[in-house]
């Protein structure tokens, strides 16, 4: 199998071409959700190009649709685009790569963007799985600061109603949304027991950033039956380079020349550490 | 044959069809009994999803299902449809290019005296403004019967507004005309245009009844396709009048009136009179006498026609 933290250092550098090229993107979410979306995409589903019309492959919702451009080099790695095409045309005119996801491009289901969507529409397609006796599971990975969004909890009820177990919730648990810490913006520091209380499997991933505990936790939400599972998954947003680490200003930001080449020193330097640390 | 609302047959249509196709799904808010929607439910169980009071979530599970290959029908109170799950039928439905048909029953004042909460007057001015969606009022039980027959062949998005009581037939049982986003022409006159979508088509066409007595002729346009707008009907009616008048359960603006004011004022100017709900909640009532009281019925459209010619 490919060294997939070593992959998720490359998606990162694809990420960092995107942005300074678009002049745009989410770039911190885009960092804390890397090691979730490259262990979903190249460990866990059965996904590919080939297999689009296939009713039985997996499904996968980007409920955070803001850090699309992580979901743009995860799909590019996949095969479903050219990474160069989508670094030349992100977010410019008339680009068919836009800030949010959108279902004209190949290898996207839904358009997203609005918070709060993903989880009920994944609901629908774990039940139409269940209605024809399907094995496919469907994904769906949200931000932690869009869990304040009414209908995740929708959602979460009726996915519990209908005993969902093909449906899978990853929460990227960075702590810190637009104007901050999550805790202060609007606290859910009991997330578990929240999603417990709904009657959902609740596995806690203590480092969201180590594909190896990714995998531990969505192997045993895979064995789990009569309920959904969602994994709380705790990360750095930023993460890759000191220079955005952990700071809220980084949710949406262009990095200058000099903030640039220490991020892509690090993440060069992440890398290096992931194949031969 | 006894009358039965639009929202019935459109329960029986379904109904018949998803026994045959076990793609076709329903979804209720806990509206299958408003809906007219409970022998669907008992008939056909694993065909038929409950939300729970999540209109939201109604929506969304609909976009889910139509993605996997379902064809789902969202059946809920329009009032809450349109505009506490708009941004659902916005970005999951339409947005997404998802095949949810979107059922809004009880629409426009059908809940009379329950007041604003669930009346919705704005369902055609928000719909219509969402690219991809398309928004139908039918007139009476064989039209809804003749549309709901369309649909369920097509894979596009649409919203479909219904009333809660039976109407009076506009059509005859076996003679409906009928072609789909084609406007009707119930009758032809030559004085004055009167375009009507849903349940005030009835009205207008006894209005056009009595005007003849008056000794004016009037053409009465039953436009059920809002959207897409069968603009070609109001150029034709409107050039064969001297004035128009248009007639819906909505609120003034943004809606049938506004509508076909763009296309008569662009194409074919002539004075229209815009007939419509006030831009107010509506006075405690049954929708029959907040018709009345506003003027939305035969004798209103008739008094307005008139005025309009002189």
């Amino acid at each position: 199998m490919e060294n997939l933290k070593a992959l998720a250092y490359e998606l990162r550098e694809n990420v960092i071409d995107m942005i300074v090229e678009g002049k745009a993107g989410h770039i911190g979410g885009d960092m804390s959700v890397m090691e979730i979306l490259t262990e979903i995409y190249f460990d866990q589903m059965n996904i590919s190009p080939e297999n689009m019309d296939d009713p039985d492959r997996d499904k996968f919702i980007m409920s955070k649709g803001h850090s699309v451009e992580a979901y743009y080099a995860v799909l590019a790695k996949k095969g479903f685009f050219d990474i160069k095409d989508v670094i030349a045309e992100f977010s410019k005119f008339g680009s068919q790569f836009i800030g949010h996801p959108n279902n004209k491009l190949p290898g996207i289901e839904m358009n997203s963007g609005s918070l709060g969507h993903g989880l009920p529409v994944s609901v629908g397609m774990a039940l139409a799985g269940k209605m024809d006796e399907k094995d496919y599971r469907v994904y769906t990975v949200m931000g932690d600061g869009e869990l304040a969004e009414g209908t995740v909890w929708e959602g979460a009820m009726a996915a519990s109603h209908y005993k969902l177990d093909n449906l899978c919730a990853v929460v990227d648990r960075n702590r810190l949304q637009i104007s901050g810490n999550t805790e202060d913006v609007m606290a859910h520091d009991d997330l578990h027991e929240r999603f417990r209380s709904f009657g959902w499997n609740v596995i806690d991933v203590a480092d969201g950033n180590d594909i190896d505990q990714l995998k531990a936790a969505l192997d045993s939400a895979k064995e789990t039956k009569g309920k959904p599972t969602v994994l709380i998954a705790n990360t750095v947003k930023g993460k890759g380079s000191s220079v955005m680490e952990n700071k809220a200003n980084w949710h949406h930001k262009v990095p200058n020349a000099e903030e640039l080449e220490q991020i892509r020193k690090d993440l060069a330097a992440g890398k290096e550490a992931a194949l031969h640390g | 044959m006894a009358k039965i609302a639009n929202k019935q047959v459109i329960c029986d249509v379904l109904l018949e069809a998803a026994k045959k196709d076990k793609d076709i799904v329903a979804l209720c808010s806990d509206s299958r009994g408003s809906a007219s929607f409970t022998p669907f439910a008992n008939e056909l169980p694993g065909q038929f999803v409950e939300t729970g009071i999540a209109e939201q979530n109604l929506v969304s599970i609909s976009a889910g299902l139509a993605k996997c290959g379902k064809k789902p029908y969202a059946v809920s109170p329009a009032c809450f449809l349109s505009t506490r799950s708009y941004e659902q039928c916005k970005v999951d439905a339409a947005y997404s290019n998802t095949n949810v048909k979107l059922i809004g029953i009880s629409g426009g004042v059908s809940y009379g005296a329950l007041g604003m909460s669930h009346h919705s007057a704005q369902d055609i001015a928000a719909m219509a403004a969402v690219p991809n969606m398309r928004v139908y009022l039918p007139s009476d039980r064989l039209q809804t019967e003749c549309l709901m027959k369309e649909l369920i062949q097509d894979d596009k998005t649409a919203y479909i507004r219904v009333g809660r009581n039976a109407v009076d037939d506009v059509y005859e049982e076996g003679n409906v005309p009928f072609e789909m986003d084609k406007a009707t022409f119930v009758t032809e006159g030559t004085d004055v245009a009167i375009i009507a979508c849903g349940e005030m088509v009835k009205p207008a066409v006894d209005a056009a009844a009595a005007l003849k007595e008056q000794g004016i002729s009037a053409t009465v346009v039953d436009m059920y396709c809002v959207k897409p707008l069968d603009k070609e009907a109001i150029v034709k009616a409107a050039k064969g009048a001297k004035a128009v008048i248009t007639v819906e359960e909505h609120a003034p603006y943004g809606g049938l009136g506004s509508m076909v004011s763009q296309v008569v004022g662009s194409e074919c100017p002539r004075k229209v009179v815009n007939l419509a709900l006030p831009d107010a909640p509506v006075i405690t009532g049954t929708s029959k006498e907040v018709f009345n009281y506003y003027g939305l019925n035969a004798e209103g459209i008739a008094k307005a026609a008139a005025e309009a010619l002189k």
